[in-house]
């Protein structure tokens, strides 16, 4: 077949072009042609099918992504905003801390152990693309039942491949979820975030500026990995009576990716690069439409100096290829020696492909033909924008007129075998056999990590400086009402964050969501938007980007709406950190908040298999209020432990069980509801009995409920009359994922 | 242009778990005809033309000193045709 | 006192081995693999990692590093070397040490806070320790279960070349739960679990760590 090249196409423009094919629809092929005054080249279609696609080009979900710019709270500690690789964020002296959460959800499932990989590979570049070395990850996943039989061949392979690659790239695992539900049964979502750190001068960004200056790629050679993956995959459902879909998934490859690093790391010290882009989804014509765009807005490059693992790819599938561990910088032909150095000292392939113009096109040749001639920004920021149709759903005010009725337990018995029935569910009980696959002790600065509310990192071993992480999301929530779901979501990420001794800073989010083409989704997918903007501005954390996954879904039954929230925050000596789990015995067992019979879309109401009920309205004042007593009260707790899925005996439970220090709570009232409610904005702490009046006198000035349920000690965890041994609650605890997995 | 096949296997008395856990697997599958699995690494090198005696020795030269670990490895050459 | 401590492309516990090194009061010098040159260090050591992603076999690629020939040398000279981790790996793969590391008998990586004893305070990296001490210190690991033949292990144990086993319940099948030898000299030492993320409590599980970072530094009393 004959190379396709702008001359051809200027006088061919009769062709027909499998647009189709390549996920564009008509009216999006038309654009093209108009953008460009004749009909695209195959390479040029190729492109821009790809950039275009919902996974890429947010096509679906920018016009409500943009109340996240327009309701931005201010904030002093933003330093750049969405639409860099990833939100920085100033965190004192001198440093700034880089963070985002991304999906990886449709290879995942094709692939688990590589889909899941190569979801951490790519996170992990984007963090070093913003100047910043990696230093820490977290993995919020979620899986169909957890006994069935598609799941058992999906977590572990899931699980392995993030502790192959995360533990290869020498980056300490800190936390993160693992949920079960049925509505993720063909649709696991594996979310990965990474943080990295570095000084204020070192920000780098993703631009292509000064004519002259060079295109460099360099990182693994180039091969047919995951072709057409991002818009084939991300942009399609999958369904029981198509083909079945054998893409080629992406296959990483971490030791290449750690010698990226350091070698990356290298270079940044010496200030080598004025642009940097890493190459995820789409490539290389992500990576030089996406840098040319924000730049000066011309660039020119040659695919045939691009190394190749296979000489037989063409033009199109070398700029479509997502082969892994890849990165494109804009060089200062003064630095490009000394950048080709330390490549060879790390034995990492870099090759100059082009060079930054003062033109306004990004032209791209093949064996000295011009086969792509595009104005950048249509290919990267100008794709194309829907504001697809939303209906609320039926289901919404049906379910909301619901009274959920639960088992409420009474006898010392019935309270006994409840709790341990609760804590041994799934999504309760110890996740340890999936966390002890990954290493929380690299780089020797983990302060907490799982199954702590937060994983905190200490990033200054002078001044004891930290950094604390929590993702939250509670599906079921968002179902019932999508809204106050997002609130409830972004509050308990912050109180995760505050019970540690950590003064919240930032958002990022990952949201997972069913097809944008269902009206019905598309309503959930807008109100979660319209209540996390709204979050985020009264509580003034600001967003500083994310993620959107569209198209989970089989057929034509979509996943809960799940918006994953990640909050950083900052603490000025992790010395002073609190964590969650008894240490001794005679301390006064406090709970902050109030409780109510908040039994919708809780984990008790999702044992029995009751749904429906109207869930708890946010009031973010308060829970505002909540934070700043538990920064101000940190020096007086000796524990701290937010309340959420599985209320007060998820809690308890933990905070016992992990040095094995026994409780004995005494509790009026309901003690079912005081147990398995999930009243938002509540908090168990532990003090020593000196200092309990101090903190329900600090209570008080915040205007939060303070109330002593109880003291630590002994190897009993007693609720009122109820009495469970800590051998048994901890067999019940931790018996659970062996059982399933082995 | 030949191909030489280097065969590595754990020695008998090395504890295999990656092959007890394929033959523990394989009954779960359906399949019953397995007594035991063991899983090695097998590794094809391309040389120019046919190999003489002396590239052979160099090939078992660099089986022992790279390819396989001789204290918990036994290896065997053989030419592919 | 200089220790070494030697970066293969792919090593990890590199900087956390230097900071042990720090707090144990030597200074610490870092030492590239291609260079075969030692800067005079009086000890070296071979971090935990997933030296050359662990391709081949771990430690398989690392052993011919340039830096090993040298060491290697020095080792056989009574040098104190200590192998963490895939530091063991390469230790074995370069025969200062005798056995084999292999894939854990559990299949997976296994990160845990392992309780050790010490039974062999008379090694250049244990003599700090009290003779039966009982530590916790991170095991984490894909490949630690440590293997050899019969004779091996008769000579290992008769001689007292085990310095640290496992206790508690067996985190890899290792034979005779062993997480640490040491060579006939007692100066080389390969350790599966990692003493650098036991120095302090804030960061690690205790600070039981240390010792054997301290150890080295009361061997080159007098030098």
């Amino acid at each position: 077949m004959s190379l396709d090249t702008v001359l051809k196409a200027k006088t061919s423009p009769e062709i027909v072009q499998p647009f189709a094919e390549l996920g564009l629809k008509p009216d999006e092929y038309a654009r093209i042609r108009e953008i460009l005054g004749r009909r695209p080249t195959s390479s040029e279609l190729a492109m821009y099918s790809v950039m275009w696609s919902e996974h890429c080009s947010y096509k679906s979900s920018k016009v409500h992504l943009r109340q996240f710019g327009e309701k931005a709270p201010h904030s002093d500690a933003l330093l750049v905003g969405i639409g860099e690789n990833a939100g920085v964020v100033d965190v004192g002296q001198g440093y700034v801390v880089t963070f985002k959460i991304e999906s990886h959800n449709h290879p995942s499932f094709v692939e688990p152990y590589q889909g899941a990989a190569t979801g951490v590979g790519g996170i992990v570049r984007d963090i070093l693309t913003m100047g910043a070395r990696p230093i820490a990850v977290m993995d919020p996943l979620r899986f169909g039942p957890a006994d069935a039989p598609d799941t058992r061949r999906v977590l572990p392979g899931i699980v392995a491949g993030i502790g192959g690659y995360g533990n290869c790239l020498g980056l300490p695992n800190i936390g993160g979820e693992i949920v079960f539900d049925e509505s993720y049964s063909g649709n696991p979502l594996v979310n990965a975030l990474c943080v990295g750190v570095m000084r204020h001068e070192q920000i780098k960004l993703a631009k292509a500026s000064g004519p002259g200056n060079l295109v460099v790629l360099f990182g693994a050679k180039t091969g047919g990995d995951g072709i057409g993956g991002v818009s084939v995959l991300a942009s399609e459902t999958f369904d029981a009576t198509g083909p079945a879909k054998r893409p080629s998934v992406q296959v990483g490859d971490p030791f290449t990716e750690k010698v990226l690093i350091e070698c990356s790391l290298e270079i940044f010290a010496e200030d080598l690069v004025v642009g940097i882009q890493d190459l995820g989804g789409a490539g290389l014509s992500c990576a030089t439409s996406e840098l040319a765009s924000a730049g000066t807005g011309g660039m020119k490059v040659s695919l045939d100096g691009v190394p190749l693992r296979d000489p037989s790819l063409s033009p199109e599938e070398i700029l479509m290829s997502e082969s892994q561990e890849r990165m494109c910088a804009i060089v200062e032909p003064k630095h490009i020696a000394r950048f080709m150095e330390i490549c060879k000292k790390w034995d990492v392939t870099a090759t100059v492909i082009g060079e930054v113009t003062d033109g306004d096109r990004l032209v791209i040749t093949w064996h000295g033909e011009v086969i792509v001639e595009v104005p950048p920004r249509t290919v990267a920021h100008d794709g194309p924008v829907y504001n697809r149709p939303i209906v609320k759903p039926d289901y919404v005010e049906k379910l909301a007129g619901i009274a959920p009725v639960v088992p409420m337990p009474k006898s010392p018995q019935e309270i006994r075998a409840a709790v341990l029935k609760l804590i041994s569910s799934p999504n309760m009980a110890d996740k340890s056999w999936v966390t002890s696959q990954y290493d929380r002790y690299v780089q020797g600065n983990t302060i907490q990590s799982q199954p702590e509310d937060s994983g905190m990192v200490r990033i200054d071993e002078k001044t004891n400086l930290g950094i604390a992480i929590s993702t939250d999301a509670n599906a079921p929530w968002s179902y019932l009402n999508p809204y106050e779901g997002a609130k409830l979501a972004l509050a308990e990420a912050a109180r995760n964050i505050a019970t540690a001794g950590a003064k919240p800073l930032a958002v990022t989010n990952c949201l997972n969501f069913g097809s944008p083409e269902d009206p019905g989704v598309m309503w959930q997918f807008a109100e979660t938007v319209r209540g996390l903007a709204d979050g985020c501005l009264e509580m003034g954390l600001p967003v500083t980007g994310g993620n959107v996954s569209f198209y989970n879904q089989t057929a034509s039954v979509p996943i809960l709406p799940t918006p994953v929230i990640g909050v950083l925050g900052v603490i000025q000596d992790v010395r002073e950190r609190t964590s969650m789990a008894f240490d001794r015995s005679g301390l006064e067992i406090i709970l902050l908040g109030e409780t109510g019979a908040d039994f919708a879309g809780s984990e008790w109401a999702a044992i029995h298999k009751v749904v429906g009920g109207k869930i708890p309205i946010a009031d973010l004042q308060k829970e505002m209020r909540l934070i700043d007593l538990l920064l101000e009260g940190q020096p007086l707790f000796e524990s701290a432990h937010d309340l959420s899925q599985g209320g007060l005996a998820s809690t308890i439970s933990e905070m016992v069980l992990k040095n094995g220090i026994g409780a004995q709570l005494s509790m009026e009232g309901s003690a079912a509801t005081l147990l398995f409610s999930e009243t938002p904005g509540r908090v168990l702490v532990a003090v020593d009995p000196s200092d309990e009046d101090a903190v329900h006198a600090l209570a008080i000035r915040y205007g939060i409920s303070s109330t002593r349920i109880g003291v630590t000690g002994g190897q009993v965890l007693e609720i009122n009359d109820a009495t469970i041994d800590l051998a048994d609650l901890r067999r019940a605890f931790t018996e659970t994922f062996p059982k399933l997995f082995g | 242009m030949a191909k030489i096949v280097v065969d590595v296997m754990l020695k008998p008395e090395i504890l295999d778990p990656q092959g007890q856990a394929i033959s523990a697997a394989l009954p779960r599958l359906g399949f019953s005809f397995a007594k035991s699995v063991r899983q090695g690494k097998r590794f094809e090198i391309e040389i120019e033309g046919e190999p003489t005696a002396a590239q052979l020795d160099e090939v078992a030269k660099a089986s022992e000193t790279l390819l396989a670990n001789p204290v918990i490895e036994n290896f065997s050459v053989r030419v592919e045709n | 006192m200089k220790v070494g401590v030697v970066t293969f492309p792919g090593s990890l516990d590199d900087h956390d081995a230097a900071r042990a090194v720090r707090l144990a009061g030597a200074d610490s010098v870092a030492l590239w693999h291609a260079d075969a040159d030692l800067h005079g260090v009086d000890a070296v050591i071979l971090p935990g990692g997933f030296s050359y992603g662990d391709y081949l076999r771990c430690g398989a690629i690392s052993r011919f590093a340039p830096v090993m020939t040298s060491i290697i040398e020095e080792a056989n000279n009574g040098m104190p070397v200590l192998g963490i981790c895939n530091g063991f790996q390469v230790l074995c793969e370069s025969h200062l040490l005798p056995g084999a590391l292999t894939r854990n008998q559990g299949l997976h990586f296994l990160c845990t806070d392992q309780l050790l004893r010490i039974e062999n305070i008379e090694t250049a990296w244990t003599s700090a320790f009290a003779d039966g001490a009982e530590i916790v210190i991170p095991l984490k690991n894909g490949e630690g279960s440590y293997q050899c033949d019969d004779a091996t292990l008769e000579m290992l144990e008769k001689d007292g070349r085990i310095i640290a086993r496992y206790l508690g319940q067996d985190p890899n099948g290792s034979r005779n739960r062993i997480a640490g030898i040491s060579n006939a000299n007692g100066n080389v030492v390969g350790l599966m679990p990692h003493p650098e993320h036991a120095i302090d409590p804030l960061t690690g599980p205790s600070a039981d760590g240390l010792a054997f970072f301290t150890s080295v530094l009361t061997q080159m009393v007098g030098k």
